[in-house]
């Protein structure tokens, strides 16, 4: 099982191109915190990609901790992200009984 | 800067009491403004937040003022009692500005006596430090607390120190004793006033601003106090502001002060950069060592404090406030703008007495501004009819008396002449005033005359105020002028022929001085009632009023043992006493010119000549007027243009009016439509227009869609990142 790491750096961006595209594309609040939570895990991989690689290469002391501690900040914070989220937009449901973001341009006025 | 040891006598905790000199009047001064504001409260004035507008009230008047002014203003009946009144005595400038309506002081009524008790109690720490100080050998004169550090800025510390030297000794004695006085008579005079206990707030503030002035040890002490007599000035001049003209009269009084003011500022700051500090023993320490290296600058720090001492002191081109300033009550009157205050400039000339002597062209420049305005002032007050304003323009020929005796360094004879002004004209002020109050607010002597039967104390103590004023043989007037005279004399004997004109002009207006005096007490006193005795029911003033008047009186005639003539071969009390403080500048001067003393024939001759001519003219003023208001009449009659000319001092703050007052208010008015209302509310309007502009143009970017949003905080980060990699 010899993974190159240049593998996962590409499955990274893939799925940081799913998360974005849906992001732009759909309607759907929930499915738009979904997609954010998919471009959240894809820079986790790209930063525990990045840390296989540093631990890998030649002359390397030993594994590095660094890309773990990001990647676990940024699961904290997506967790965050999620509640904060998900609770919106159930206060938005209940008021406007729609998760539609077409109907929900308030600001621009 | 000049680098010596500075001179500065060593000062010590044992004598920070002199710190209760100025802080008594200045607790009275907060105790008199809380009786105020009770008393407000009391009469249900003021409803406003009490809380928020208590502590501010007392010490700093401006705002106590403000306030006050909403207050009455909104009291119907009070307003409506005062004009009933004022319809039926206004008098164009005539007004005594006493016409109040009457009301019972009540709990306000406590501040006079506070006050009073606090300027008694600083004249009995002023007696114990001058008792001190007499104890002390001559050259160790000098009681001195220990400094306060008010502001250190590593190189430039300013500290202030309570410095009591004879000078400052003499001035807190002037002012505590005479204030007392007019303290306790004020009492009697106010009686009634709405404004009872704030009146008695702002002249104990007076007291201890007055008090920091003579005693402070730095210029900037020095300048605290001279912004407070000043702000006091203002406060007490615009007393009876309901009435329009006091309270421009204040402010007339404040502007001009301000430009001495900053006059003075300027000239400190020269001290300042030349000698590193502002004490002023070290400056008067320093000067000796500076004058053949530094002339340029002593001069031009000596003509700026010049400057500021001409606003304080009402010397020409700043005199004309002090005429206004009559509209204030008589006591202010007689305290700041005749006794104290207004000799701040001679103590400060004093006080930086090796500056002066320093520079003999800047001692010309003080010569020929001090004799004109003594003769501008008491020619002017030959032909007034306002019996305030006869002393007020014969206060400024006093003022000018002074400055005469600076100018040819007779230190001594011009702190002497303040103190004698102080007795007399304080005397005379008090005396008018009790005329005035006699006479229900009456101050056109025209409207006045055979008033000594009327009022016999008041006729007796202005007689001899106003025998000391015009320099009758033996009275303390008389050693005084005639010091000053016999320096200027001795002076245009030096050398200097310039002195020999100004010992002219000296006498002239002296010679108008003995006439204006005597004219004004024969048109007051003498001659028959030229107002309707049923109707004015005069009276003479209560024993509060009078007493102080009295004691005046005794000091008025007898003043002048403090300085004998030397013709006398009696010691000069004052001019011993104070000799520690002159000797410097007396030596510079010495130095400089060579010392040449009088002879006593000479001497003689001119106490003669002295006496003969006030005789004379006190005389002619008597004899033309003590019938009546004939001569006045036929000298309008005859030369109508003199009259007027005189009658409007040389009509120089019309002069004023006109090509600075005016050109001033166009260029005010200038600044407020084209420079305000154009271009800097342009600006700010501009500002906002384009924020607005450029905001509905932004605004696209925010349509709502989050994804574009998305889009632009994605594009933006790349750039970013871009930007960072490729730098990198």
């Amino acid at each position: 099982m010899n993974v190159p790491s240049e593998h996962l750096l590409v499955l990274a961006a893939i799925l940081f191109a799913v998360g974005a595209a849906g992001f732009f594309l759909r309607r759907n609040v929930i499915v738009v915190l979904m997609c954010i939570e998919i471009m959240l895990n894809a820079a986790n991989l790209s930063f525990l990609a990045a840390s296989r690689m540093h631990a890998l290469a030649p002359g390397a002391t030993g594994p590095s901790l660094e890309g773990p501690t990001f990647a676990i900040f940024v699961i904290v914070v997506a967790a965050i992200e999620a509640a904060v989220g998900l609770a919106l937009v159930i206060a938005l449901y209940r008021n406007r009984q729609t998760v539609s973001l077409d109907a929900l341009t308030d600001l621009k006025d | 800067m000049l680098q010596q040891a500075p001179l500065i006598p060593a000062g010590g905790a044992a004598y920070d009491w002199l710190w209760a000199i100025p802080a008594l009047p200045l607790a009275a001064s907060l105790v008199a403004g809380i009786l105020h504001f009770l008393t407000l409260r009391s009469r249900g004035v003021w409803k406003r937040k009490p809380a928020a507008h208590g502590h501010d009230a007392h010490g700093h008047g401006g705002h106590a003022h403000a306030d006050e002014g909403h207050g009455q203003a909104t009291d119907a009946h009070h307003d409506a009692h005062h004009d009933a009144h004022h319809d039926a005595h206004h008098d164009a400038d005539h007004d005594a500005g006493h016409g109040h309506a009457k009301v019972a002081a009540g709990i306000g009524g406590l501040a006079a006596p506070i006050a009073a008790l606090s300027m008694y109690a600083a004249f009995a720490l002023s007696v114990k430090a001058f008792l001190l100080l007499r104890d002390l050998p001559a050259a160790a004169r000098v009681l001195r607390s220990s400094s306060w550090d008010w502001i250190d800025t590593g190189t430039f510390p300013i500290d202030i120190a309570m410095h009591l030297d004879p000078l400052s000794s003499v001035m807190t004695l002037v002012v505590t004793g005479i204030g007392a006085l007019i303290f306790t008579y004020a009492a009697g005079y106010m009686k009634g006033d709405p404004g009872y206990a704030k009146f008695f707030s702002y002249l104990a503030l007076f007291g201890f601003a007055m008090l920091m002035l003579v005693l402070s040890s730095s210029l900037i002490g020095l300048f605290i106090g001279w912004e407070g007599v000043g702000l006091c000035s203002y406060l007490l001049i615009g007393f009876w502001y309901e009435k329009g003209w006091p309270a421009a009269a204040g402010q007339k009084a404040f502007v001009m002060n301000r430009i001495g003011d900053a006059s003075f500022l300027l000239g400190s700051f020269v001290l300042a950069q030349l000698y590193g500090s502002l004490d002023m023993a070290a400056i008067n320490a320093g000067v000796p060592g500076s004058i053949s290296s530094h002339a340029t600058e002593l001069f031009l720090a000596g003509l700026l404090l010049f400057g500021g001492a001409c606003g304080k002191s009402a010397q020409i081109p700043l005199f004309t406030w002090l005429p206004d300033a009559m509209a204030g009550p008589t006591p202010v009157s007689a305290l700041i703008h005749a006794a104290t205050m207004v000799t701040a400039g001679v103590y400060l000339v004093v006080r930086l007495n090796p500056l002066f002597a320093a520079s003999p062209t800047l001692l010309a420049i003080v010569g020929i501004v001090a004799a004109l305005t003594a003769f501008v002032a008491g020619s002017t007050a030959l032909v007034q009819r306002d019996i305030k304003k006869v002393l007020a323009y014969s206060t400024v020929s006093q003022l000018g008396y002074m400055f005469l005796g600076l100018a040819s360094g007779a230190w001594a004879a011009a702190i002497f002449h303040l103190v004698t002004h102080a007795f007399f004209k304080a005397l005379l002020f008090l005396g008018a005033g009790s005329v005035i109050h006699g006479m229900s607010d009456e101050q056109d002597m025209h409207k006045m005359g055979g008033l000594r039967r009327h009022m016999p104390v008041t006729f007796a103590t202005f007689l001899a105020g106003a025998a000391a004023l015009s320099g009758l043989p033996l009275l303390s007037g008389f050693f005084s002028k005639d010091e000053i005279l016999a320096h200027t004399f001795a002076s245009g004997q030096g050398g200097s022929p310039l002195y020999f004109a100004l010992w002219g002009v000296g006498i002239l207006t002296a010679a108008m001085t003995a006439f204006y005096t005597w004219r004004m007490v024969a048109l007051t006193f003498f001659g028959k009632e030229r107002f309707d005795p049923a109707k004015v029911h005069v009276h003479e003033s209560p024993a509060v009023m009078t007493a102080p008047l009295v004691v005046l009186a005794v000091l008025a005639v007898f003043g002048g043992v403090l300085g004998l003539p030397v013709v006398f071969h009696l010691p000069h009390l004052l001019g011993e006493w104070l000799e520690p403080v002159t000797a410097s500048g007396t030596a510079i001067l010495h130095a400089a010119h060579g010392e040449h003393a009088m002879s006593l024939l000479t001497e003689w001759l001119l106490l003669g000549l002295g006496a003969v001519i006030a005789l004379v003219f006190a005389h002619m003023g008597f004899r033309r007027y003590r019938d009546g208001i004939a001569a006045d009449v036929e000298a309008v009659a005859k030369r109508p243009r003199t009259t007027a000319f005189l009658m409007d001092a040389w009509t120089i703050d019309t002069k004023y009016t006109s090509f600075i007052v005016g050109p001033v208010k166009l260029f005010a008015f200038v600044i407020a439509v084209v420079v305000d209302a154009f271009a800097i509310d342009g600006l700010v309007n501009g500002v906002a227009a384009a924020t607005r502009g450029i905001g509905s143009r932004v605004r696209r970017m925010a349509d709502g869609s989050i994804a574009t949003y998305g889009l632009w905080m994605g594009a933006v980060t790349a750039v970013m990142a871009f930007l960072f990699l490729w730098k990198s």
